[in-house]
């Protein structure tokens, strides 16, 4: 490894930062449309049993699978999605990547859907009434009136969750993805540190990114207030 | 045959009863303004004629067909519901536009989601789209808004969101249209535009019901005035009985105290 080159350290580099960013987007894909689902699920007011008007089971499944995953750490929800199905049911894990994506998917659909709620739940009551006098059904009234509006709310914090997002990714290593600080990692051993140190370029360039990107979109939406 | 007819409705939050039972009927083409002080009822009233709040007690009827019966346990569909909504029209007292569209889009919007729901809407999706834009364009010209089309209502002052608003109820063509102190959230200078509106909707006969503190407005633009007391009717009549000759010992009070502040 110490006879690399610098180009074929940077190339390897890259290398590691493909995985980094593969477990970005598709957590980003898969997590973004479960949080929604997860945010139904704690604002549902279904009560199945109509003698005990406070016995809401969806809504405390949901409030009690954000609680789990919001108060353990990232890092041993990855060990537990690799690890348990083996250990509990005997079907191993096939493939780290799916086992990361599980993991990382359910870890930031639960912040999502906290951050979906809080701007679903900042929106006046009187957009929903205005819907309603209209003669609009709950539905037109979600998708036409009240999701835009929430859009617009979230869009600071999902940036703040996003770009966490690609930090955490480095996480992977723990399960063997050979993201990019596990590669640089390697080349300490050789007597090679700046490999190791110059992967906080990348994330700054990805996030950099990101930043003018959120940025932009957040500005596209201030045609209103 | 009166457009509508409200009976006997009960309405209570927790362990107040906010309506104790309130009964009147209107005619079509009449204005009905409903006085009275804060907490007196009257904003309780129009949420539970526009099923915002669903009354404990009483019955509704819109030209003799009931649309609202508390007695009735069967559950109503939701489109049943939205239908006997459609009959009514709502003015709020916030206005609470759609701010992420912009005047023409935001009174067009309900008409075009329940145009969908017409047999015709694939058939005929052009003419029908036209027509909409065509009796849009028409409240907003009435309502003096025909120059901000394109602006979004935070661009408007709060008399031209609240006249955008007026458009978007109008737009649907219901039978009564109701106003919740719509100048209630409105500086001075503003309320006369609003109030001349609402005045030109009584010359073309729009029927009516406006709840408000403007006393001196009410006594010009209504055929009837309506003078609510802890949650029910305390006088009922023409202007001339209730403003210049009220019965009830409330009502003077209530008016004495206005006349104070003049």
């Amino acid at each position: 490894m110490a006879d690399m080159t610098f180009n074929e350290i940077v190339r390897n580099l890259f290398e590691g930062f493909y995985q980094n960013g593969l477990i970005f987007i598709f957590t980003l894909i898969f997590a973004i449309p479960l949080g929604l689902i997860i945010t139904f699920g704690s604002m549902s007011k279904f009560t199945p049993i109509k003698s005990l008007p406070k016995f809401k089971p969806i809504k405390w499944i949901a409030k009690t699978f954000v609680w789990i995953i919001r108060g353990t750490p990232l890092m041993l929800q990855l060990f537990v999605v690799m690890y348990a199905p083996g250990m509990l049911f005997d079907i191993p894990m096939k493939s780290r990547m799916t086992a990361v994506l599980i993991a990382f998917v359910i870890n930031y659909a639960a912040y999502f859907s906290e951050i979906y709620r809080g701007g679903i739940e900042s929106i006046a009551k009187g957009q929903y009434e205005a819907g309603q006098v209209l003669g609009m059904t709950k539905r037109q009234i979600f998708f036409k009136v009240i999701l835009f509006q929430v859009i617009k709310r979230i869009t600071p914090p999902m940036s703040n969750e996003i770009i966490t997002l690609v930090k955490d990714t480095s996480l992977a290593r723990i399960v063997g993805i050979p993201e990019i600080i596990m590669c640089a990692e390697r080349f300490t051993k050789s007597g090679l540190i700046w490999p190791l140190f110059s992967t906080g370029l990348y994330f700054l360039f990805f996030n950099g990114l990101l930043t003018i990107l959120f940025g932009y979109f957040e500005k596209k939406m201030n045609y209103y207030n | 045959m009166s457009v509508l007819k409200i009976e006997n409705i009960h309405k209570r939050f927790g362990k107040t009863e906010v309506l104790k039972g309130v009964t009147f009927e209107m005619n079509k083409g009449e204005v009905v303004a409903i006085l009275g002080s804060s907490g007196s009822g009257k904003t309780t009233l129009l949420r539970c004629i526009n099923f915002l709040e669903k009354a404990d007690a009483g019955k509704i009827y819109v030209e003799g067909t009931p649309v609202f019966d508390a007695e009735n346990k069967t559950k109503i569909s939701a489109k049943e519901i939205r239908k006997n909504q459609l009959n009514f029209g709502l003015v709020f007292q916030s206005f609470n536009l759609f701010p992420q569209y912009n005047v023409l889009d935001n009174v067009m919007l309900a008409p075009k989601l329940l145009a969908k729901e017409r047999e015709d809407y694939k058939v005929n999706k052009a003419l029908i789209q036209s027509e909409i834009k065509k009796d849009a364009l028409q409240m907003l010209e009435q309502v003096g808004l025909e120059q901000k089309l394109e602006s979004y209502p935070c661009e408007l002052s709060g008399g031209q969101q609240q006249r955008v608003s007026i458009a978007r109820a109008l737009v649907l063509k219901p039978k009564v249209l109701f106003f919740d102190e719509p100048t209630s959230a409105l500086d001075p200078e503003l309320t006369g535009e609003i109030l001349k509106v609402i005045r030109n909707l009584a010359l073309n006969k729009t029927t009516m019901i406006i709840v408000t503190h403007e006393i001196e407005f009410a006594k010009n633009v209504a055929d009837r005035i309506i003078f609510m007391d802890d949650g029910v009717i305390a006088e009922d009549g023409t202007p001339e009985e209730v403003i210049d000759n009220p019965k009830n010992n409330r009502t003077r009070s209530f008016l004495n105290k206005f006349n104070e502040l003049k």
